[in-house]
């Protein structure tokens, strides 16, 4: 079971190689990753897709909260949220192609940021499903390189996720409910 | 404000902190912190004569003491050599706050002389661990170590002190708090959980008390001793836990697992209710995971760690909490003798068949023949009745660990330290050494065998040096003896390497060293050697010859239920 799981962390040198360390130690799997600074400096936010069954998510994310450099960790497999990636696609495109490449670009919203005479690269932001079906429907004009972001994601409504305590209420209550499950 | 280095801030610090003694060996990357030291008489530095003694030294020193043990080494191998200790302290819990040398920060990363990833490294096992790059956090830094290494469940803590961060200059102000927002143990038990965990126990017909080292480190015993003893339910521990309830008290059965008694994992196997507190259902305890304790109905566990709780064995009724406040908390609430009484009937008769298992099969014990070599029990109940069973035993790792652990009774916490979780080999002699300094008033004995003990044998010079009048007892069948008790049993008597050839003279080594040697070769000469080497003052190294292949009995075999034990 695919869980996307958020992580609070303190910015600071070398959390990343301890978050990452404690997957490949205990030999949990990352099946992707995004790091980025929150917009309190001090703090970054990992999110980082996992798969595992219950007893080996509940493993992870207990011990993602032993780490001294972890503040808060939310498993978002129980709440509502949305979650987006990004990929850039490189698409090969000549006149025979172009208009068919557009075409399904743009049925995907998607948008052409760069163009020479033999190629487009594609930009495209969804879930993974979305990303998945365009690039099916691209492979048979000839993919020449994909890079994909991590996925970010992010609880729906009013519930935020913050490392200062008080401030998101639901988030408090989460967070109880979490621990004494954990517990 | 006067301003200090940074080397006098990390000893001021470490005072700050209330250590009176650390455990190290100076090197090029740690001399301007040596420097310091010199003139610091309140802090007594121990000379080791290798620095994974000095870890052992200082997780000796936490065990006795309760206090998180200091050690102080160079950068590069002074660091890496500590990592085996470092290991161990993690794997069974022990505060230690490890401070290494490191090249100066503009060389980070240079491959400097003497440089190593001391982070990298040692970051799957520490709890946590710091680069200091700038004198102004040595204070803060090593406050939070010190926090980190002795709250929660207990750990190692390293920090990395680079080379120029000694020398630069800053005011030196300790601070009286400590914030870290992602660290916060929780140590009040769920009231709920804890009332629930005594409607299981108050109910249950076959109740079993499984306890760990955590209750040692929670300082929990008498509380813990109080509350079995008044509810008179039967009691395990495991092999860090053995004193934290008196082993003359009948309820308690011993040691449970690989090597437990045949009655101790008998009453695992058929209780219907296991209360764990501050054990983590490790491999050695459990055995076939999918088998152990098969007739459970509720398993309740109480630990510091929630990474612990259902991690191999999923419980019924956990709670988080600091084992101490959740079982005073039991205490409170427990039910009157007189409305428990008709339940201690059913829980007697519990203890009556547990005992039954016991005259079944007891633990194999045969006397030696007088001309014949010393029988490892005899050897020990020897050291028992020589030391009023008040010593603090430390032992290395292999069979005669397994048989202290099985045969020595231990009545008081605090007073038997071995490397359980790493089972390394070279823990005993520095262990030893370093319980000394805790504890100078209490008889200090290391059990170890002729393996072990020369994978720390350096350390003598270190006994000798302080005169700390450790007696070392080696248990010498001049095999890797676990080892090769393994090799008979589940390789077809292949025995690969588990010989050493090439025996020293320990007698001859011991004094070498400026300690004293004994040998024994036959069981007759046992009572009386021991006794005069028991007297010796100073460093004692006691070589007794035992049986070659006297096994560790009875044994659970790797990956077998705990039931299905062998005898011989």
């Amino acid at each position: 079971m695919r869980h996307t799981i958020s992580i609070v962390v303190e910015n600071e040198f070398g959390v990343l190689a301890r978050v990452s360390g404690l997957f490949s130690g205990r030999g949990f799997n990352i099946k992707s990753l995004s790091v980025a600074e929150t917009l309190d400096p001090s703090i970054s936010r990992i999110t980082l897709v996992t798969d595992g069954d219950d007893q080996i998510v509940e493993q992870i994310t207990k011990q993602l909260n032993k780490l001294v450099c972890v503040i808060k960790v939310v498993d978002f497999q129980e709440a509502a949220h949305v979650e987006r990636e990004m990929a850039l696609i490189k698409v090969a495109a000549d006149e025979r192609t172009r208009s068919e490449v557009l075409n399904i670009v743009d049925i995907f919203r998607g948008k052409v940021i760069d163009v020479d005479l033999r190629s487009y690269v594609i930009e495209v932001t969804g879930d993974e499903e979305k990303i998945n079906a365009l690039l099916n429907l691209l492979k048979p004009l000839g993919i020449k390189e994909i890079v994909r972001t991590g996925k970010v994601a992010m609880h729906r409504g009013m519930q935020v996720l913050s490392a200062s305590a008080g401030r998101a209420e639901t988030v408090e209550l989460k967070g109880k409910t979490q621990k004494e499950k954990a517990a | 404000m006067k301003k200090l280095t940074g080397a006098q801030i990390m000893i001021e610090s470490l005072l700050a902190e209330g250590v009176d003694t650390i455990f190290g060996y100076p090197g090029g990357a740690i001399l301007p912190t040596y420097d310091a030291l010199m003139t610091s008489p309140a802090l007594r530095h121990i000379l080791v004569r290798h620095e994974q003694g000095a870890a052992h030294m200082a997780e000796g020193y936490a065990r006795v003491s309760g206090r998180p043990g200091v050690v102080l080494v160079t950068s590069g191998p002074g660091a890496t050599n500590t990592v085996t200790g470092i290991a161990d302290a993690y794997m069974d819990s022990t505060p230690l706050v490890v401070v290494t040398g490191q090249v100066s920060t503009n060389m980070i990363g240079n491959d400097a002389f003497q440089e190593a990833d001391v982070i990298g490294i040692t970051r799957p096992c520490t709890k946590h661990n710091y680069l200091i790059r700038d004198v102004h956090d040595i204070a803060r830094v090593v406050k939070e170590a010190f926090y980190i290494a002795g709250s929660g469940r207990p750990g190692p803590v390293l920090i990395d002190f680079p080379k120029d961060v000694q020398t630069a200059q800053a005011p030196f102000k300790y601070p009286e708090k400590v914030e870290i927002r992602g660290y916060k143990p929780t140590l009040k038990g769920n009231d709920r959980q804890i009332e629930k965990a005594l409607e299981a126990i108050e109910s249950a017909e076959r109740p079993l008390f499984y306890v760990g080292g955590g209750v040692q480190w929670s300082d929990a015993s008498a509380p813990l001793t109080e509350l079995v003893h008044g509810l008179k339910i039967p009691i395990t521990t495991t092999v860090m836990a053995l004193g934290v309830y008196p082993s003359s008290d009948p309820l308690c059965l011993g040691m449970l697992g690989m090597h437990g008694g045949y009655w101790t994992n008998m009453a695992v196997y058929h209780c219907d209710t296991l209360i764990a507190i501050g054990a983590r259902f490790d491999d050695r305890v459990t055995g076939r995971v999918s088998d152990f304790a098969p007739n459970v109905k509720t398993i309740i566990h109480v630990d510091i760690d929630p990474s612990s709780i259902s991690k191999n064995i999923k419980v019924h009724i956990p709670i988080v909490g600091d084992i101490k406040e959740v079982v005073q908390a039991m205490l409170k609430r427990v039910k009157s003798q007189e409305s428990l009484a008709p339940r201690q009937q059913i829980w007697a008769e519990w203890h009556k068949q547990i005992m039954q298992w016991k005259a079944e099969k007891p633990l194999p014990y045969e006397k030696s023949g007088p001309e014949g070599e010393v029988k490892p029990r005899e050897l020990l109940e020897e050291v028992y009745n020589l030391t009023k069973g008040e010593a603090i035993i430390a032992t290395d790792v292999g069979q005669h660990q397994m048989w202290t652990a099985q045969m020595l009774p231990f009545n008081r916490p605090r007073s038997f330290l071995t490397s359980g979780g790493l089972g390394t080999m070279g823990y005993g002699l520095p262990a030893g050494i370093g319980a000394y300094f805790a504890a100078p008033d209490r008889q200090v004995v290391v059990i170890s065998g002729d393996g072990s003990i020369q994978m720390n044998i350096q350390e003598l010079a270190t006994a000798v040096q302080y005169q700390v009048p450790v007696k070392v007892i080696i248990l010498n069948n001049y095999h890797l003896g676990m080892v090769r008790q393994w090799q008979e049993k589940f390789y077809d008597g292949r025995y690969s390497h588990s010989y050493m050839d090439a025996m020293p003279n320990f007698v001859k080594l011991a004094e070498a060293y400026g300690a004293r040697g004994f040998r024994i070769e036959k069981a007759k000469d046992l009572a009386a050697t021991l006794r005069e080497a028991f007297v010796t003052p100073g460093p004692v190294l006691v070589d007794a010859v035992i049986p070659q292949s006297e096994g560790v009995f009875p044994m659970v075999p790797a990956g077998n239920a705990m039931h299905e034990m062998l005898f011989a």
